[in-house]
């Protein structure tokens, strides 16, 4: 009932609740702007949206100004990296592997890494400034966090070791896995052909499979 | 390993080896019951809680489950993970009843922790293509209207263990990454108008306010039909490790996607491709292609009882218990099998059947210690059925881990005990 339609229809006309229920707020440079229904919240300053919106999009957008190296940034990721994903990205224990895993996608044994699956390098800056080091979030410079993406993605062979990445090209790398996906979503799959059987299904029920004798399950043991 | 832990998997072996007794025998009270009970407590003595004052009414200020119930928790399975704060635990399914999960036991999943968010300095802004952009604190989210609604949030990787074959021998473990509660909170389409959404925004990004930053793309089509902030479950505050104190609910689509402690809605013209929509929550393919933007849970189904952690106690009467849901919309029908699919009836659905929300079912059997493969198949309202694992693995392979939605066997012995089981 509150539908997109609407919505334009609001931001076209200018005319909605506010103007019965006395909420009216005039927004200086706004001439078409919508009204505002409850009037409820504060206006965000340039500055408060600043401090939070740090997402970094394919194109660029949002890129914060900035720039570094693969070269600059070896130091950066072996002192605040490679602790959990090693020293070339090879992961320690369960912790995430970062580089190599080229050609195993369609193998029985897939590892996905920055070089063999993701296919943007924005998400990389995106997720590095905001989420890494684990348990130290957004405490990376943005200069350090493009040195440190470059260094990620050196080590994936997808930049060489003197490449600047910056707000400017972010952007325009190419990664090997771009194409890698595809939409849209295709199901609803695996659908039975007309009704589901109820009687004499033609079915194997031999067992195949026992979780209890690969006997990985908690409080079994 | 807790203490509480230890004391149910100790629990549950005796349950298991009572239930082969009993089964051994004459068809009688459960044994497993009796081996702890005390005959001085049972008709004609007086109970020895009857002759004496119990506690006051402030004893538990926040009242507790009995201590008798305290094998009825959320349990983890710690190989699965490197660290327990990007770590995930499961809601004990096989102990509920109803469709509403507790709050207590509503499964964890986080990727940074759960944060301390102190709800005086809580903000939730709005920014991008708006009109306005805005800063709302909970009181002013608290002061739009109301929606109240029930709503089961899944993880995509909920039964992910189990596409190569049975290797989790639980209900918990293998569906417990689910629960179902009722949210109340702020329908987006609101907050929207209140911003003035203009027409060029296609994406909303919805971002955490935790240590993952948690950052998720839903087109404004979603976000306009059914999400809300939620700052309530089931009556009472969202608990902390649910995004207290407000959290998305996107109605039937994977969980990762309802982002807790939610701290920004950014609209844009594009999605944004966040690590957990391109590097994770894609699907792999056995030709090396993933499929992206796989949102809707579809229709699914479990048995609670008999499980694995429920072996069969009695022969004669018996009642099967299950759950099913659909992100599709509202559960038509669950078909239950015990001869491992060759033969199936439809077993009872039990209001209320809600959309997009858990709905439990039932069918009493009877059982004489034969070996039973049990199995349910669920049917929503859009006509689609609970698949075979065999269909799903010929569409879309092995390595997929996420949207397994398959059906499952739970092999019952004739002693009474309840395997995970792979058919084939």
């Amino acid at each position: 009932m509150y539908g997109l339609d609407k919505i334009k229809k609001g931001a076209r006309t200018g005319v909605g609740f506010a103007v019965l229920t006395g909420f009216a707020v005039a927004v200086s440079g706004m001439a078409l702007a919508s009204e505002r229904p409850f009037g409820l919240g504060t206006l965000a300053t340039a500055e408060q949206v600043a401090g939070w919106d740090i997402d970094v999009r394919p194109d660029g957008k949002g890129a914060p100004i900035g720039s570094g190296t693969a070269a600059q940034g070896e130091a950066v990721y072996a002192e605040r990296c490679a602790a959990c994903h090693g020293d070339f990205g090879e992961g320690v224990d369960r912790w995430p592997i970062l580089a190599g895993g080229h050609g195993s996608l369609a193998t029985i044994d897939p590892v996905k890494t920055v070089g063999s699956y993701w296919p943007y390098a924005s998400t990389v800056y995106d997720y590095v400034y905001r989420a890494m080091p684990f348990g130290e979030a957004q405490s990376l410079t943005h200069d350090e966090t493009y040195q440190v993406v470059a260094y990620i993605l050196y080590m994936n062979d997808v930049i060489d070791e003197e490449f600047v990445l910056s707000n400017k090209t972010i952007g325009s790398v190419k990664m090997p896995n771009r194409n890698g996906f595809s939409l849209p979503d295709p199901r609803p799959d695996g659908q039975p052909k007309g009704e589901p059987c109820m009687t004499n299904c033609k079915v194997s029920t031999k067992i195949i499979g026992r979780a209890r004798i690969i006997d990985v399950t908690p409080d079994s043991q | 390993m807790s203490q509480k832990t230890i004391k149910s998997a100790i629990s549950r072996r005796q349950l298991l080896g009572g239930a082969a007794a009993t089964v051994g025998g004459m068809a009688a009270a459960p044994l497993a019951g009796a081996a702890e009970s005390n005959p001085a407590n049972l008709p004609p003595n007086v109970s020895e809680w009857t002759p004496y004052l119990g506690a006051g009414v402030d004893a538990n200020p926040y009242g507790m489950p009995s201590e008798h119930e305290s094998h009825v928790i959320r349990r983890t399975v710690e190989w699965l993970t490197a660290s327990a704060e990007s770590s995930v635990n499961f809601t004990p399914l096989q102990d509920l009843d109803g469709i509403v999960t507790p709050n207590g036991l509503c499964f964890e999943r986080h990727h940074g922790g759960v944060p301390e968010v102190v709800p005086a300095d809580y903000r939730l802004m709005i920014n991008g293509l708006v009109d306005r952009e805005l800063l709302f604190s909970i009181d002013d989210l608290k002061r739009f209207p109301q929606v109240n609604r029930f709503h089961f949030l899944e993880c995509a990787a909920n039964g992910g263990m189990e596409w190569r074959g049975a290797q989790l021998n639980g209900c918990q473990y293998t569906f417990g990454m689910v629960h179902n509660v009722q949210y109340s909170g702020v329908r987006l389409s609101d907050i929207c108008r209140e911003a003035g959404v203009k027409p060029s925004a296609k994406w909303v990004l919805a971002e955490g306010g935790d240590s993952a930053g948690m950052n998720r793309s839903i087109p404004i089509e979603k976000i306009l039909d059914d999400c809300m902030i939620a700052y309530s479950m089931n009556g009472e505050a969202l608990r902390p490790e649910q995004g207290y104190p407000a959290r998305l609910v996107v109605p039937g689509w994977e969980g990762n996607m309802w982002v807790k402690w939610i701290r920004r809605l950014e609209f844009g013209d594009a999605p944004y491709m966040a690590r957990e929509e391109t590097s994770k929550y894609t699907d792999l393919m056995e030709d090396g292609k993933a499929r992206m933007f796989t949102w809707v849970m579809d229709a699914k189904s479990v048995v609670t009882s008999p499980c694995p952690e429920k072996p069969m106690i009695s022969k004669g009467q018996n009642l099967l218990k299950g759950l099913a849901w659909s992100g599709r919309g509202k559960i038509a029908r669950v078909d239950v099998s015990l001869d491992g699919g060759l033969n199936w009836q439809t077993a009872e659905l039990h209001g209320p059947i809600l959309n997009k929300s858990l709905t439990r079912f039932t069918m009493p059997f009877k059982w004489n210690g034969e070996e039973l493969k049990v199995q349910s198949r669920a049917i929503d309202e859009t006509g689609y059925v609970q698949p075979t694992i065999e269909a799903l693995q010929k569409e879309r392979g092995v390595n997929s881990i996420y949207h397994n939605n398959s059906i499952a066997t739970w092999l019952v012995k004739s002693n009474g005990e309840v395997e995970n089981v792979r058919l084939g």
